[in-house]
């Protein structure tokens, strides 16, 4: 009798402890990190390493946040596709995605939606019905208008010009060049004309090739403008390592420790950028506030921490701010940071 | 030795049966690659093993392997075929041009058929009307079918195509049947080039052209006839993967299935197909394209980068064309 009431109390004891495990794990779980995932358009670009250095910031100051940084290795729509349907399998709790498609990305997008992901987009919007809100680091105006302003205070307003662009199929960077046309219909530049547009890619050996190019077509050409990163850093070294420095400028969007020292031996007077680690922070502050169930639709505020608050407007897009200038005088100090 | 030497008037319809040539074959060691990929990926994440997810995980790769079936036909055959990718790009291209003008999803399914085996032909013709080596054609015919896309689309995208095109891409076979279109053509497919290959007199000729053309035109086989067909096969094929592919993303942009032709190029000699030509087994490239789409699925699922999945498919790539010359060297030299 005693014997098997002991035994009895054992298995009871053993059973109890057997049931709290699991429950005990489950606690864990429920209670373990809400995962982010930042979904960029290709690795290894240091502008998006930048972003995703802010998410991390945003997601320490939120706490109780994981950030997943990742990208397809070619940018095209369909690697991107893949990554995501394997974010999406993961169940993350939320998506920040900088698309290499607009419309390719809504069928992932909506089954995201589906199964209960917050998706927003940043740098290079997903379509409207893919995404709760699209964050703009500025508005596509001021960046496009900054551009032309910026080569036209180091030519002085005369002299040929050409657009460095990467790919052909960058959303953002032909909705700029958009900009800058509109803003070069203004009379001050009627002897500053824009001669051509050529593509590098963002790839560094296509774009140095397509500024030699430029150089070679147009023995006039006097200043450049590249509205991507790997374009700027690309020609500038082009303008240097060909003697050209002083002679030709190159302007655009570029990252200061790349730019650095092309601006020191002086083939770019001035260049302008976001702080891509102030985006990245903003754009996982406002997924953060939507996590915690902010509604994020047109019209509505959104709270971008010590960033300030942006209003999202009717096509659900909100903009962070204006874009910085970058020159001689501060690149050195910008260049330690991004 | 009491073997018993064959009578040198017996030709035996095929090898005679040995286990070890069994436990040696390539398929056996993609088995085995394959059982350990899915141990792994289920013991890295728990998302692994769910019918759902897998299925989404087919839509990745079932494209590239519809490729990969037609590719390995012409790789047997000692051809190659580098423009597929371009060839997608111009198929998904008429698509999206017939889709603005209006045209029914059925029009476009045949119009990306259509245009995917008339770069087919084109390939074949300048192959063998020319007499030119298909590594230098195709090389050529991707730069002028992607840059066709390239100067027709500039930097535009074509994104208006009816829904029910969209179903063909995104849809499943039936309601609550989780298992793609995409994925079911191939796997019908790939049943359809095994029978032909293996167990066809057609089969027969293109592992004979593929082992020595020149014997193989002595001996009545139209070889040139046949390579031809295969690369307008091919470009069928390429075609056909424009159109799940266009389906799925709805959008066509010139850089459409980038680095797709190398993709398939992995799957067929993963595969066990012999980049020189003569041999190999479409059940080989069936577990290749499972053990690379899988690899890529359970890597991505723990978020391991891209970069460092290409590196292992890289690697993967590398261990299946020397480790069995490697063996066969080291067997060699006991025998």
């Amino acid at each position: 009798m005693q014997t098997n009431r002991r035994n009895l109390l054992k298995i009871a004891a053993a059973g109890a402890i057997g049931s709290a495990l699991p429950f005990g794990f489950a606690g864990n779980a429920f209670a373990a990190n809400k995962r982010i995932a930042m979904v960029v358009k290709n690795l290894g670009n240091t502008y998006f390493d930048a972003c995703a250095e802010g998410a991390k910031q945003a997601a320490a100051e939120l706490g109780g946040i994981d950030i997943i940084y990742t990208a397809s290795t070619k940018p095209t729509a369909e690697e991107q596709i893949a990554v995501l349907d394997a974010l999406v399998a993961q169940k993350v709790d939320g998506l920040i995605i900088s698309a290499n498609d607009p419309s390719a990305l809504i069928p992932v997008c909506k089954k995201a939606a589906e199964r209960g992901i917050k998706v927003i987009s940043f740098d290079s919007a997903v379509a409207q019905e893919g995404r709760i809100m699209h964050l703009n680091p500025s508005s596509t105006a001021l960046i496009g208008a900054k551009q032309v302003q910026m080569i036209a205070k180091t030519l002085g307003g005369k002299g040929e010009v050409a657009i460095l662009s990467a790919a052909s199929t960058m959303t953002n960077q032909n909705s700029w060049i958009e900009a800058m046309k509109e803003e070069w219909k203004k009379p001050e530049y009627k002897d500053m004309p824009l001669v051509t547009t050529v593509y590098g890619d963002d790839q560094d050996d296509k774009s140095y090739r397509e500024m030699q190019g430029l150089v070679k077509s147009f023995p006039n050409l006097k200043g450049v403008i590249s509205p991507t990163t790997i374009g700027i850093r690309s020609g500038a070294k082009a303008i240097v390592d060909g003697g050209l420095a002083g002679k030709i400028f190159i302007t655009g969007l570029g990252l200061p420790s790349e730019m650095k020292d092309y601006v020191l031996k002086g083939a770019c007077d001035t260049f302008a950028i976001w702080n891509p680690i102030e985006y990245g922070y903003a754009a996982t502050m406002v997924l953060g506030s939507i996590l915690n169930g902010a509604d994020a639709g047109p019209g509505k505020t959104v709270k971008m921490g010590k960033k300030g608050e942006a209003m999202v407007a009717d096509n659900g897009e909100a903009a962070m701010g204006e874009p910085f200038v970058f020159d001689k005088s501060n690149v050195e100090k910008f260049a330690k940071i991004f | 030795m009491s073997v018993t030497t064959p009578n040198r008037y017996d030709v035996a319809d095929r090898a005679p049966f040995r286990i070890a040539d069994l436990l040696l074959r390539w398929e056996t060691i993609l088995v085995l690659l394959l059982a350990t990929v899915i141990a792994f990926n289920t013991y890295i994440s728990p998302y692994f093993l769910d019918i759902y997810n897998l299925s989404d995980a087919t839509f990745n790769f079932s494209e590239k392997a519809i490729v990969a079936l037609a590719m390995a036909l012409l790789i047997v055959s000692r051809d190659i075929d580098l423009s597929v990718a371009a060839i997608i790009a111009v198929a998904s291209l008429a698509m999206g041009e017939a889709s603005v003008a209006g045209a029914s999803t059925p029009m476009l399914i045949l119009i990306g058929l259509a245009v995917g085996a008339a770069c087919g032909a084109f390939n074949g013709a300048l192959v063998t009307g020319f007499g030119l080596p298909s590594i230098v054609v195709t090389i050529g015919t991707m730069s002028l079918f992607r840059g066709l896309a390239q100067v027709v689309l500039e930097d535009q995208a074509i994104t208006k195509y009816p829904p029910s095109f969209a179903a063909i891409g995104q849809g499943y076979l039936a309601k609550g049947v989780p298992i793609p279109i995409s994925f079911t053509t191939f796997l019908i497919l790939a049943a359809i080039f095994a029978y032909v290959l293996h167990r066809t007199l057609i089969g027969r000729r293109i592992f004979a052209q593929g082992n020595n053309p020149v014997a193989a035109r002595f001996s009545g086989i139209p070889v040139d006839r046949i390579r031809f067909w295969l690369f307008v096969l091919t470009g069928t094929m390429a075609g056909l993967a424009a159109v799940f592919l266009t389906a799925r993303i709805g959008s066509t942009r010139p850089n459409i299935a980038l680095g797709f032709e190398l993709e398939a190029v992995t799957m067929v000699v993963l595969g066990g197909v012999s980049i020189t030509g003569g041999s190999g087994t479409i059940p080989g490239v069936v577990l290749a394209v499972f053990v690379l789409g899988l690899t890529t699925f359970g890597l991505s699922l723990v978020n391991v980068p891209g970069i460092v999945i290409n590196v292992l498919n890289g690697s993967l790539l590398i261990a299946a064309i020397s480790l069995p010359i490697i063996a066969r060297r080291l067997l060699g030299k006991r025998a």
